[in-house]
């Protein structure tokens, strides 16, 4: 018996096997790989229905990337009208939210007292908080009979690229001004003393110093909106028009029709809601051609935010 | 630097001139100041103008035109023209249906709930018997009888019918109320105007409808709370499993690095992507689960997998890095000194982690999973996409029925061009806003209240 009460002395010292415990972990680390799963759902689901699309003898590559009229009734499949008016929402959001965002983040740190930051930074959290489809309510019922009553009803569209734009870009306000408040707040205090203590003024500091300091985290934020942005599906989907705005170059006016904000203009993200929504058979060219959308806008986006956790990782700038 | 600086203070000002200097810097200064502080109330004045906008469309004046006027009714029945409806007993109530209503469509009343407890109205009692003792009776067998109020409420649908014929904003209805009567009474003289709230007990309860008027929000709102159902008992467990993983058991290698960027990655993944890896997995290749057939309970055939539990899986994908990325910053604010006096006192790792990381990171976690609820409760695309139905009036039974929820609901009835619907989206829009609202101030609540500082 003492032999036996030696050798569990030994094997004390060494690990003991326990089953439960692998066991537990072996679940968690399943819990997490259901993410990796979903990554690679998606990539294969758009990559297998794409390619059903691109192999259909109606579909030509080429005409897909260079094409300008988006027709699956007449078999022409070009991508541009539909990339072309989110690029324009895109460009009419970011025009609001990225100066908006980054001077609201700039007071937020920069200027304003603790009590007016208590007061402020709820509201833009319940702004960020609201669902989509009531911006796009917003949009179609606020924000374009506002520009008709501005610009003119004759030149503004009920359904308009511009007030869906300006829509996403209030919408995305709050996400450029919480990162890059989160920016601006990392810079050590030290670098606003040394340049007050140079006689700059606070303007200077800020906009010399601080932002400068902070440009990675600021870059990185315009980044992440702009991919919302491209994203965004309800408010381009009530607001921005339900049917591709098809163009011939050199036929059409450039500015007057081509990229002319105030005419309808139907997105990705909005001409994959509006056919999804209706009847849709499965392996019909329709379906597949709305996957071929769909991995295109999941091959910007995801490059967009690979491009800023690179610009972060890259070019902070590491204090203390 | 030390050798070009005597040469630079050439340029410097001197005198009055450095006065005028720090002058205009200092107006800079405060005109920029007033610029920043401008932004910020841009972003509170588009908030406000969004809620105005709202608010303006519930509420307002409606004009209307009944289709039989009250003192009609009053005349059929024999009492003063002037008597109000609501002056009338039950019986007096009952005898304008069936004086009014042919006897099919009473009858198809009857046998959704009756009239009274100890009589029939519109059916014959052995035609009664034998409806009731089919396999399958109609509601009206074992509900209780109508109430006055009930029928009151039948009367003004069924006979009175009022039209709609004007609707006017909150703002209008207010302050330009003689104008709007005026209008009224020369464009549709013997119309009614009356104060209307969209918001009502009777929208909150009614089923889907295509008369704006009497449809209501009942089917989508408890589609909504199926779904978010779903989708918690989905995301929440795995979620957490995922985060306690990343947190306490992860070594620093390469599988662990992939997880955790791949799961930011998907945090910025568009929502309408999420929803056609829904309709590619959950309901076509997984049909046969979604949609109840494998567990014999097709519940809805027509349903070809575009079900509820479909939908909350989708959304629970959707919402899941949201969750993982909430739990483990709350799991990393739990000190060491908790985990290594637990490990130290001979627990086993998983002991550790059940019995005191996860409870102290508990409030953290169920804030976070609140807050991606909230997002999940307003998500809409996805939905869409996935198959939400475009118009169904029977509420959902269970995980494998049609659905469709709050968020479509607003997105179609904001997509119809007659403006009656505009006023009823409005209106879905504040029950929805409430809602959402409760769920954050619920997180608020529990973040404030569990509040810990080691």
């Amino acid at each position: 018996m003492t032999q036996a009460a030696d050798s569990r002395l030994g094997a004390t010292l060494t690990k003991r096997a326990r089953p439960l415990e692998a066991l537990v972990q072996g679940l968690l680390f399943l819990a997490g790989a259901i993410s990796v799963v979903t990554t690679v759902g998606i990539v294969y689901e758009l990559g297998k229905e794409a390619l059903l699309f691109f192999r259909d003898p109606a579909v030509d590559f080429s005409e897909f990337v260079t094409g300008t009229q988006w027709r699956p009734g007449a078999g022409q499949f070009g991508i541009w009208p539909l990339v072309l008016a989110t690029l324009i929402t895109s460009a009419v959001a970011m025009a609001v939210a990225l100066p908006v965002g980054l001077a609201s983040a700039i007071y937020l740190s920069e200027y304003a007292t603790s009590r007016t930051r208590g007061i402020l930074k709820p509201v833009l959290e319940v702004l960020a908080g609201i669902p989509t489809v009531v911006y796009g309510y917003f949009a179609l019922t606020f924000m374009t009979p506002l520009l008709r009553s501005i610009f003119g009803v004759g030149a503004v569209e009920i359904f308009n690229d511009a007030s869906a734009g300006i829509v996403i870009g209030i919408l995305s306000i709050p996400l450029v001004s919480s990162l890059a408040e989160d920016a601006l707040s990392a810079v050590p205090g030290s670098l606003r003393e040394g340049a007050y203590a140079l006689g700059s003024t606070k303007l200077e500091t800020a906009v010399r110093v601080v932002v400068p300091a902070a440009l990675s985290g600021i870059s990185a934020a315009f980044v992440i909106a702009i991919s919302r942005a491209i994203g965004e599906t309800m408010v381009v989907a009530i607001a921005a028009g339900a049917g591709p705005k098809n163009f011939t170059l050199g036929e059409d006016s450039l500015f007057g029709y081509i990229l002319n904000p105030f005419k309808a203009g139907e997105t990705m993200t909005g001409h994959i809601v509006r056919i999804s929504g209706g009847d849709l058979s499965y392996n019909s060219i329709d379906y597949n051609s709305l996957f071929a959308i769909g991995l295109t806008l999941f091959v910007i986006t995801f490059a967009l935010n690979l491009f800023s956790q690179r610009i972060v990782r890259r070019f902070r700038e590491v204090y203390e | 630097m030390s050798v070009a600086a005597p040469e630079r203070t050439a340029g410097f000002p001197e005198g009055e001139e450095i006065d005028r200097q720090i002058e205009t810097r200092k107006r800079q200064g405060a005109i920029a100041r007033s610029l920043f502080l401008l932004s910020l109330i841009v972003a509170v004045l588009a908030l406000l103008t969004l809620l105005v906008t709202v608010i303006n469309q519930s509420f307002g004046l409606v004009a209307t035109v009944d289709e039989v006027s009250t003192a009609e009714i009053m005349e059929s029945l024999g009492a003063a023209t002037d008597a109000q409806l609501d002056e009338l007993d039950k019986d007096q109530l009952v005898a304008v249906l069936m004086g009014h209503l042919e006897r099919n469509p009473g009858r198809r009343l009857e046998r959704e709930q009756r009239f009274y407890e100890d009589r029939l109205v519109f059916e014959t009692q052995a035609k009664w018997d034998e409806v009731c003792s089919t396999a399958a009776p109609p509601p009206g067998c074992s509900r209780p009888a109508r109430s006055r109020s009930d029928v009151l409420a039948l009367v003004i649908e069924e006979v009175v019918k009022p039209q709609i014929v004007g609707i006017w904003n909150l703002g209008d209805s207010l302050f330009q109320r003689p104008q709007i009567e005026a209008e009224v009474n020369q464009a549709v003289p013997g119309a009614e105007l009356s104060f209307r709230s969209w918001v009502s007990g009777r929208f909150l309860t009614s089923p889907q409808d295509p008369e704006p008027a009497t449809a209501g929000i009942r089917t989508a709102i408890l589609g909504s709370l199926w779904v978010l159902a779903i989708t918690i008992l989905f995301a929440f467990p795995v979620g957490v499993a995922a985060a306690i993983y990343l947190e306490e058991y992860a070594a620093d290698n390469w599988v662990n690095r992939l997880l955790g960027t791949n799961i930011s990655n998907l945090a910025g993944v568009p929502s309408i992507i999420y929803g056609m890896l829904g309709l590619a997995i959950f309901v076509r290749t997984l049909q046969a689960f979604t949609s109840g057939a494998a567990f014999g309970a097709g519940a809805d055939a027509s349903a070809n997998g575009r079900t509820i539990l479909a939908a909350g899986l989708t959304l629970g994908l959707l919402v899941l890095p949201v969750v993982i990325i909430s739990s483990r910053e709350a799991i990393r604010a739990v000190p060491q000194s908790l985990r290594r006096a637990g490990l130290a006192l001979g627990a086993t790792r998983w002991q550790t982690i059940r019995a005191h990381v996860l409870p102290n990171a508990l409030p953290g976690i169920l804030t976070g999973t609140i807050l991606a609820m909230a997002r999940a409760f307003g998500e809409t695309a996805p939905l869409v996409v996935v198959g939400a139905s475009t118009f169904i009036t029977a509420d959902p039974t269970g995980p494998f029925s049609k659905f469709t929820v709050l968020p479509i609901q607003i997105y179609q009835w904001t997509a119809r061009p007659q403006p009656e619907f505009r006023n009823i989206a409005a209106a879905a829009i504040l029950v929805l806003l409430v809602l959402l609202l409760t769920l954050n101030a619920a997180a608020i609540v529990l973040r404030n209240r569990f509040k810990r500082t080691y």
